[in-house]
């Protein structure tokens, strides 16, 4: 509880954090015109909280033996996480305009051969979390202390692997992996919960053998104690948190898009975009 | 359809079987009993980053010998391909060097994804072991893998193996060990026979090896098809036809000095034999090779036919698709 009450405290630092990403995020889309702007925008909370309250890492040093490691399993959300690593500095901000573009460090899809800080390359779905495994399995047996956390859609549900993945974690009781599954239930082809049902999902996990949480993910004193609970629980149980998110959160006229999985953004509405975020924002 | 020599010569009609795993040792051949298994062992007692995954075919790919000798070494995926390449690149990414065994077909047509993405484009040090490549089995296509080269083939940063014996397997593993980088390599199970001893060789990656020098024919032979070259030479020499083997275990990165050295001696009809489809094997990367370099000879190739396999008693599968030692002698005869 302690913890939490000082996250609490720090919490505008927080929501500064998840502020900043979502403007990274969408001067990144400017630059292409396109892109997963409203995924980025949901996620932003999570990252937040993930790159400045729960991980150990180094900007200066994005292969310390000791960090902890992010899989980034939906390549597609790369828009976000290079927003994440901009904030955090092990990406330099002036790279920011290179977005999607040739010879750039920061491709469309996340891939770990262009992009420090990537730790796999994502874009084929339902990968993360099978070598979040081995990851994980190899850490205990180097017998450190670093988490393995994985990020992924709640579209990559429909994948077989993701199973295959839950339930050798499951087996091997990988305490050192925390998952994040973001359900903002929006896939390619529509409604995540249309096209493939998957709830009740946190039914499903918990036996599967993991410590599940269900949280608002756009809520940051909710994510923090989520993240926080993920770390202090003590079974040796790998760690699930289902992240409810809104897509577009934080920018109205994008929550409010009905097709946003993929958005286009007329040039002058970038410009409306970062208004309306930065009139929503908290102080 | 002919039978096989053995149940000729004995007079008794021999009970054909299409079981899934046939011994492809032939009667009374020299045999070793997982060659595969006993080296990963030994493999192991040196190097403490060998990790022995599978997918429920510790049994059937040897490595359960491992397990015995290794128990806190090794991980029981479960009946899940995916996850087994998945998890192998995360051991990888965290400093082991894992060897993940399954059949064939289950690598290259099931787990393709995986070890394209977690595997091969990020370069992971893994070491992929296959049992029942191309025709090694009689269940039918479930089960023979006869496109794998092709797909692995297809894949950068992936080197590609096809052993002939026991003799070669053993010298395979410490060496694919001491190359960093993804493997895949074709595994005989089993009790698998001893061959290419007598002829005094040595694996080397990347390497091909003249097993038996000849004036009339050069055949380019990997895998089992190199026993049956090298049988089918000495019944060709019966026949005075004159036939060299080329054994070309790598199959990627392909040995091109030597190959087109040998296939450019004046005169030599060349010969690929491979246990895989025509398509996208060794013939025709041998044949992609010779032609991008302007070396012309009179080429064929002995392989598995494009389509769908029965299922059988595999000496009569060989028989009949072809790669039968009395078949490849019968082939090269009609050719010259």
């Amino acid at each position: 509880m302690e913890t939490v009450a000082k996250a609490l405290a720090n919490a505008p630092t927080l929501a500064q954090r998840a502020h900043n990403i979502r403007r990274n995020a969408i001067r990144m889309g400017e630059v292409q015109g396109q892109g997963y702007i409203a995924q980025a925008l949901d996620i932003a909370d999570v990252l937040a909280v993930a790159y400045f309250y729960a991980m150990r890492y180094r900007p200066e040093d994005p292969a310390w033996e000791e960090r902890d490691r992010f899989l980034l399993s939906n390549g597609h959300y790369a828009i976000a996480l290079y927003a994440a690593l901009i904030e955090a500095g092990i990406v330099p901000e002036a790279e920011l305009e290179s977005y999607g573009s040739d010879e750039s460090r920061l491709p469309m899809s996340g891939m770990a051969s262009y992009t420090p800080g990537m730790e796999m390359s994502g874009g084929s779905l339902g990968l993360g979390l099978s070598i979040a495994v081995g990851m994980a399995l190899g850490l205990k047996r180097k017998n450190s202390n670093a988490q393995v956390y994985t990020l992924f859609s709640d579209g990559e549900l429909d994948e077989g692997s993701v199973w295959e993945a839950i339930m050798s974690a499951g087996h091997y009781r990988l305490g050192n992996v925390i998952a994040i599954v973001d359900v903002n239930n929006q896939q390619a082809d529509g409604p995540s919960t249309q096209v493939m049902a998957f709830e009740p999902l946190v039914d499903k996990l918990q036996a599967f053998g993991w410590f599940v949480q269900r949280v608002d993910g756009n809520n940051l004193d909710a994510v923090v104690a989520a993240f926080d609970a993920a770390k202090s629980h003590t079974e040796s149980r790998p760690r699930m948190i289902v992240a409810d998110t809104l897509m577009g959160k934080g920018v109205p006229f994008l929550e409010q898009r009905e097709k946003n999985h993929f958005i286009r953004v007329e040039p002058h509405e970038w410009q409306l975009a970062l208004a309306e975020l930065e009139a929503g924002r908290q102080p | 359809m002919k039978t096989t020599g053995p149940a000729m010569q004995t007079g008794k009609p021999r009970l054909t079987t299409s079981a899934m795993i046939a011994s492809i040792a032939a009667e009374g051949q020299r045999t070793k009993p997982a060659p595969f298994g006993h080296a990963l062992v030994e493999l192991a007692r040196q190097r403490p980053d060998v990790i022995g995954m599978t997918a429920d075919l510790g049994k059937y790919t040897d490595l359960h010998i491992f397990a015995q000798e290794f128990p806190d070494r090794y991980y029981q995926m479960g009946m899940a391909e995916q996850i087994l390449f998945g998890a192998a690149s995360g051991l990888a990414a965290e400093g082991f060097m894992p060897f993940a065994t399954t059949y064939a077909v289950f690598a290259s047509r099931r787990a393709y994804d995986f070890i394209h993405q977690t595997i091969a484009e990020e370069d992971r040090n893994v070491k992929i072991a296959c049992a029942l490549p191309g025709l090694t089995s009689g269940y039918g296509p479930s089960h023979q893998a006869a496109e794998d080269l092709a797909l692995f083939r297809a894949m950068p940063n992936m080197t590609v193996i096809d052993p002939c014996d026991a003799h070669e397997i053993e010298q395979i593993v410490p060496a694919v060990a001491a190359y960093r980088g993804p493997v895949y390599m074709r595994l005989l199970r089993g009790q698998v026979p001893v061959v290419l001893d007598e002829y005094d060789y040595k694996f080397e990656l990347g390497k091909a090896a003249m097993i038996r020098d000849g004036w009339d024919v050069l055949i380019i032979s990997s895998g089992i098809m190199t026993m049956r070259a090298l049988e089918a030479a000495r019944k060709l020499a019966g026949d005075r036809v004159d036939a060299a083997v080329l054994h070309v275990p790598t199959i990627k990165p392909l040995d091109a000095n030597t190959i087109l050295r040998e296939a450019g001696k004046s005169g030599r009809m060349v010969v690929v034999a491979e246990n895989h489809t025509v398509i996208g094997g060794l013939g025709e990367a041998v044949a992609g090779l010779l032609m991008r370099s302007g070396v012309h000879p009179a080429f064929r190739q002995i392989g598995l036919p494009d389509e769908f396999l029965a299922a059988g008693a595999l000496p009569t599968l060989h028989d009949r698709y072809g790669i039968s030692t009395a078949e490849v002698a019968r082939q090269i005869k009609r050719w010259l």
